[in-house]
């Protein structure tokens, strides 16, 4: 469904992304791991379109979007929680889903996914009225997927959505991303607490200073003694 | 105490157009973080544009109004995309200059096509004036005051309850979470730019009919009085931009009205130096935005 080829992405002077390629297969949890500044918020930027390529190509169903802009490619159903819980704390929790559908107009449809979104996350119905920046930042995360979900995205980017979360909420932000997957959407995964993002994901690639180093399925990896070393804290 | 409510009465007019203009500020620098100065020189176009429409086209306060409106909307669009837009990723400091190069740029085009001599507004309302006791309500300062009231509702039901008024707000508050959106971060700039720009064109209208006398560079004081309105209020505000519009409006004219006029627009000046000092971040405005 989305494949990557030897993107390279600069920020200045710094490479940051060095030729990596990777494909994400329709109904897949991908994960993508590696340790701090290795560069997986960069591939999920680059591929929302934040970020500007200067070689390679991404492709959605064989399409190449490399250079569209990033609404566009929201329109074909690539949608991003990005890192760090970016609400719009001034507005209401029922305004920041609204803006989800921004680029909707089937209205009924969408009044059908908020009311899924208030299922999965009942605190959000709960707290509807009141302004995103409010809440627990357990509440925002889930506010922000709810927010991802919104677009009814065919792929879904998700920057690691349990920073920060205490360790029963990690558990139940997995779950529900599993959840969501079962649900039909397709899953990019980045995350630093490898041991969870393995055990839900299909398949995963590790990142190392901006090239992928190794990839394999969710078991492979989990066992691999360099990958219990470097992420696993394991012998 | 008649005296005082006469200058309540003057302070809400004057106060209006301050914060129409303050408006326009306030918006701009909340989507792209610039102080636009040349927007006091976009109110004084409305003011031409208005004293054009009446003058030679022979039309009546609204449709002067209206073309004075949408023709700063287009003036202000325009001066984005071409002083502001290609420098979008350089440093503040750059985008401000330019905006001041904008504001002479304007300031002497102006100048050369009608000159630098001030004119006198054509009449279009009536002189009517009603009096309450000995406190003077001319027509023009009901006429003001409604308008102006009017635009801000109007900002308000934009901003809250449309979707361009909620990409604004998304734009302002996180560009690139608003890009994840779907929302087109160019257009909805324009967007802002031409509503902050006609509410300048409505203001230069109603200064014009005010005052009664426009020239080239009238935008310049007004301009810097409804910014030490939008930094009053919390620039980024917009209710922060119509208060601080009215406050600096009736600062104004307390102090002509009870002190020296000579001394009202130090005053206004003075005002912005206190409050610079004692909240930085305005009546309504936020200190910093937390990021998680
Ligand atoms: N805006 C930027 N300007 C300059 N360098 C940047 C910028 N953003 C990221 N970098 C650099 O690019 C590299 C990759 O950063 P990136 O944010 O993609 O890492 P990451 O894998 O997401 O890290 P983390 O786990 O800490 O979130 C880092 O060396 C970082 O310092
Ligand atoms: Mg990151």
């Amino acid at each position: 469904m989305l494949e990557i080829k030897n993107l390279n992405v600069y920020y200045g002077v710094i490479h940051a992304l060095k030729d990596i390629s990777l494909t994400v297969n329709e109904g897949e949890i991908v994960t993508l791991i590696g340790a701090n500044g290795a560069g997986k918020t960069t591939t999920l930027r680059t591929i929302s379109g934040l970020n500007k390529t200067t070689g390679g190509e991404i492709l959605l169903e064989g399409k190449a979007i490399t250079y569209l802009s990033a609404p566009e490619r929201v329109k074909l159903g690539i949608s991003q929680v990005p890192e760090g819980r970016r609400i719009f704390p001034e507005m209401t929790v029922f305004e920041n889903l609204e803006l989800g559908a921004y680029l909707r107009k089937d209205k009924n449809n969408i009044k059908k996914d908020l009311e899924n979104v208030y299922q999965r996350f009942p605190i959000l119905a709960e707290r509807r009225r009141q302004t995103a920046g409010t809440l627990s930042g357990g509440e925002q995360q889930m506010l922000v997927m709810g927010r991802a979900l919104m677009s009814r995205p065919r792929i879904l980017l998700l920057d690691e959505p349990s920073m920060g979360l205490a360790p029963l909420l990690v558990r139940e932000i997995f779950s529900i991303i599993k959840d969501i997957n079962e649900a039909g959407t397709t899953i990019l995964l980045v995350e630093q607490n490898a041991s969870m993002a393995l055990s839900i994901a299909h398949r995963a690639y590790v990142l190392e200073t901006g090239s992928i180093v190794m990839s394999g399925t969710g078991e492979e990896l989990a066992r691999s003694n360099e990958i219990q070393k470097a992420y696993l804290g394991g012998e | 105490m008649e005296q005082f409510l006469q200058q309540v009465v003057n302070g809400i007019s004057l106060g209006s157009i301050y914060a129409l203009i303050a408006l326009g500020y306030t918006m701009v620098y909340g989507i792209i973080k610039l102080i636009n100065f040349a927007h006091g020189d976009v109110y004084m176009i409305g003011a031409f544009v208005g004293f054009a429409a009446i003058t030679y086209g022979k039309m009546g306060f609204f449709p002067a109004l209206l073309v004075a409106m949408i023709s700063c909307a287009i003036i202000g669009v325009v001066i984005e995309k071409v002083a502001y837009k290609p420098l979008r990723n350089s440093t503040r400091i750059a985008a401000l200059i330019t905006a001041i190069g904008v504001s002479l740029f304007l300031e002497y085009v102006m100048m050369f096509f009608v000159g630098a001599e001030v004119r006198s507004y054509p009449k279009v309302l009536t002189e009517k004036a009603f009096h309450l006791g000995s406190v003077v309500i001319n027509m023009q300062q009901i006429y003001i005051v409604l308008t102006a009231i009017a635009l801000m509702i109007l900002l308000q039901f934009i901003v809250h309850k449309t979707k361009t008024g909620k990409a604004m707000r998304a734009v302002s508050i996180d560009p690139d979470a608003a890009q994840l959106m779907g929302i087109k971060v160019d257009s909805t700039i324009s967007y802002t730019f031409a509503i902050g720009s006609a509410f300048a064109g409505a203001a230069g209208v109603l200064v014009g009919i005010y005052y009664n006398s426009i020239d080239p560079l009238m935008g310049i004081l007004p301009g810097l009085k409804a910014f030490v309105a939008a930094v009053f209020g919390g620039i980024g505000s917009i209710p922060g931009a119509m208060i601080g519009g009215l406050t600096i409006g009736t600062m104004e004219t307390f102090v002509s009205g009870y002190g020296n006029s000579m001394y009202r627009d130090a005053a206004v000046f003075l005002f912005l130096i206190v409050i610079l000092i004692i909240k930085p971040s305005g009546l309504l405005g936020k200190n910093t935005r937390e990021k998680v």
